[in-house]
């Protein structure tokens, strides 16, 4: 198994065959091949505050397949956040081993997108520009992120709108620019925290739609931190519940539900109505809300 | 969705951002009359009760010339004052821009060391606590009549604003900005070129603000403590001779020269940062 430098990922980021970067050569191409996208083995974290020990995650164990959608849902400050940094690269866990493409993780990694909860957009740049970020800081070819960057506005529906500043932006256009900016340099994991929490729920639905048939088309890995229950069901292939701090994984739940799914119809299915069920029960048991 | 009615194919540059940003001249120009005219009639009002009270001759004209007596000087010695205001405007920049760039040069070294902020950050806020003006004396025995006292009490009262808005600038950077150039492999500088140093420099130029007006105030005084031209100096001499008329004048030029450098730092923020003024616009609490 490769215990290859962060910094030596491949230097493009991308990778077509949506295998994951790695150093090249036979032992991490056969470990790409048969290992999940993402592991979590026994991750603890513990923060240290001034007054006492947080336990944010305890014994948390995950696997998550090449081009599989995961949904983790939890009540708030269960850790759901700190998990997709852990995943991430940008923080590091107090115990456990976290893998990303077969490699472990040891600092920042290269080969994902991250979106957040807010669409941390630079004021100062144009939604074009604000999306292109991403192939500047990698050095990628301005010529190929040009076009691709054009490819992924139209596909997310910004077409007119790529001139045009963050402040000029609805919260649903700043957050589709923040997904366009993540998916730049095909990552084989999108993290995505509370991606749409500050949205209205019409546009949420709308987002909903469009991120999942995105998914189908680029078979990406995705890991999505949601508080909405219907939005979990609705994407996700398997819905990890977490429980109250400190956070650990109560069950995780096969979503019954076609590859193709149409909104309405979805919603209305008993496969959905009984997924929702029973994770509002689970939630429920654990106190939460929502 | 946008709540703004869009034609999603319109072509380079969507129609309702054009007219919202850049509204048309004659809009602009209602817009500043409507602004302006309160603080306007102020100043009439102030200068209308100046000249009645010098006119009526209430107050002896050697303590209190009329607008026309200044004016007058103004007009009849427009070499003199051009020659002792370029003196101190020309202090002023000088001290402004060391000011400027041993600020921004702090200020990254700060951020970036702790260090380096431990150390210096303490010594800056009791330097901030010493009166400058009190220590101008000391300058003209260190470096003579020259323009060098001058500049360096410039620097030293401009310095403060550039250094404290600048870290403030630097440190306001949304953190979660930080984690994605993280993700997308960024070197340090490139974080800071393209992420902390842009995201800082509304903060700077507010400063800059405060730091051009300071620096008049700084070559002013340096001019005060010894000098053998400037407006300082004018002032100085002017005051010894009684002559009101040009004491005033050569307030009014300096006060001048003060706008002018600070509109110049507003046209040059407007011109680096449209982004900021747009949006600054129309929360309409712009300075001018």
């Amino acid at each position: 198994m490769g215990t290859v430098n962060d910094t030596a990922l491949n230097k493009s980021g991308r990778n077509e065959s949506g295998v994951a970067p790695g150093k090249s050569g036979a032992p991490s191409d056969r470990a790409a091949a048969t290992e999940p996208a993402v592991r979590l083995a026994d991750v603890a974290v513990r923060f240290r505050t001034k007054r006492k020990d947080v336990t944010a995650l305890s014994e948390v164990s995950l696997d998550v397949a090449r081009g599989e959608f995961v949904a983790i849902v939890g009540p708030s400050g269960c850790g759901k956040s700190t998990l997709l940094k852990l995943v991430a690269g940008l923080l590091a866990p107090s115990a456990g081993e976290v893998a990303l493409g077969g490699e472990p993780v040891r600092g920042p990694r290269r080969d994902i997108g991250f979106v957040f909860q807010r669409a941390a957009l630079l004021d100062w740049r144009s939604a074009r520009r604000n999306i292109l970020l991403q192939a500047e800081m990698r050095g990628l070819p301005a010529a190929g992120a040009r076009a691709r960057a054009d490819e992924l506005i139209r596909m997310t529906g910004l077409d007119g709108f790529e001139d045009a500043y963050p402040h000029e932006l609805s919260g649903g256009m700043q957050q589709r620019v923040a997904l366009c900016r993540a998916l730049l340099h095909e990552p084989p994991v999108l993290l995505m925290d509370e991606p749409f929490g500050a949205l209205d729920a019409l546009t949420r639905e709308q987002m909903n739609v469009e991120l999942h048939r995105i998914w189908r088309e680029t078979d990406t890995t995705v890991l999505l931190v949601t508080h909405s229950i219907p939005e979990a069901v609705y994407l996700a292939d398997r819905v990890v519940v977490m429980s109250p701090r400190p956070g650990t994984v109560t069950e995780v739940i096969e979503v019954a539900l076609p590859r193709e799914r149409e909104y309405a119809a979805t919603l209305a299915s008993a496969g959905f109505r009984s997924a929702t069920g029973r994770i509002r029960e689970l939630l429920g048991a654990a106190g939460a809300h929502d | 969705m946008s709540q703004r009615v869009l034609s999603p194919t319109a072509p380079k540059e969507p129609a309702g951002v054009a007219e919202r940003t850049r509204p048309g001249p004659r809009r602009r120009a209602v817009e500043a009359a409507e602004k302006s005219w309160r603080p306007l009639a102020l100043l009439a009002v102030c200068f209308g009760a100046w000249w009645v009270i010098a006119a009526a001759g209430w107050v002896e004209s050697y303590l209190l010339p009329t607008p026309g007596a200044t004016l007058d000087v103004i007009v009849d010695k427009p070499g003199y004052l051009w020659d002792h205001g370029w003196v101190t405007t020309y202090e002023t920049l000088l001290g402004f821009l060391i000011a400027v760039g041993v600020g921004i040069l702090s200020a990254v070294l700060m951020v970036y060391s702790s260090t380096v902020e431990k150390t210096l950050y303490p010594i800056l806020l009791f330097a901030q606590v010493v009166p400058k003006i009190a220590v101008a004396p000391l300058f003209v025995v260190w470096l003579g009549f020259g323009i060098g006292p001058k500049v360096l009490i410039a620097v030293l009262i401009a310095f403060f604003p550039v250094v404290i808005s600048m870290v403030t600038g630097l440190k306001a950077v949304d953190p979660e900005m930080l984690q994605l150039s993280a993700t997308m492999g960024a070197r340090p500088w490139q974080t800071f070129l393209k992420i902390r140093f842009p995201a800082s420099l509304p903060h700077l130029f507010s400063g800059l603000k405060v730091a051009v007006t300071l620096a008049v105030t700084g070559a002013v005084v340096g001019e005060f403590v010894g000098a053998n031209e400037g407006l300082g100096y004018v002032i100085l001499q002017a005051n010894g001779n009684l002559d009101t008329p040009m004491l005033f004048a050569g307030l009014l030029v300096m006060s001048l020269i003060g706008v002018v450098l600070f509109v110049l730092v507003e046209i040059a923020e407007k011109l680096l940062l449209p982004w900021h003024a747009s949006r600054r616009d129309t929360a309409a609490t712009t300075t001018l």
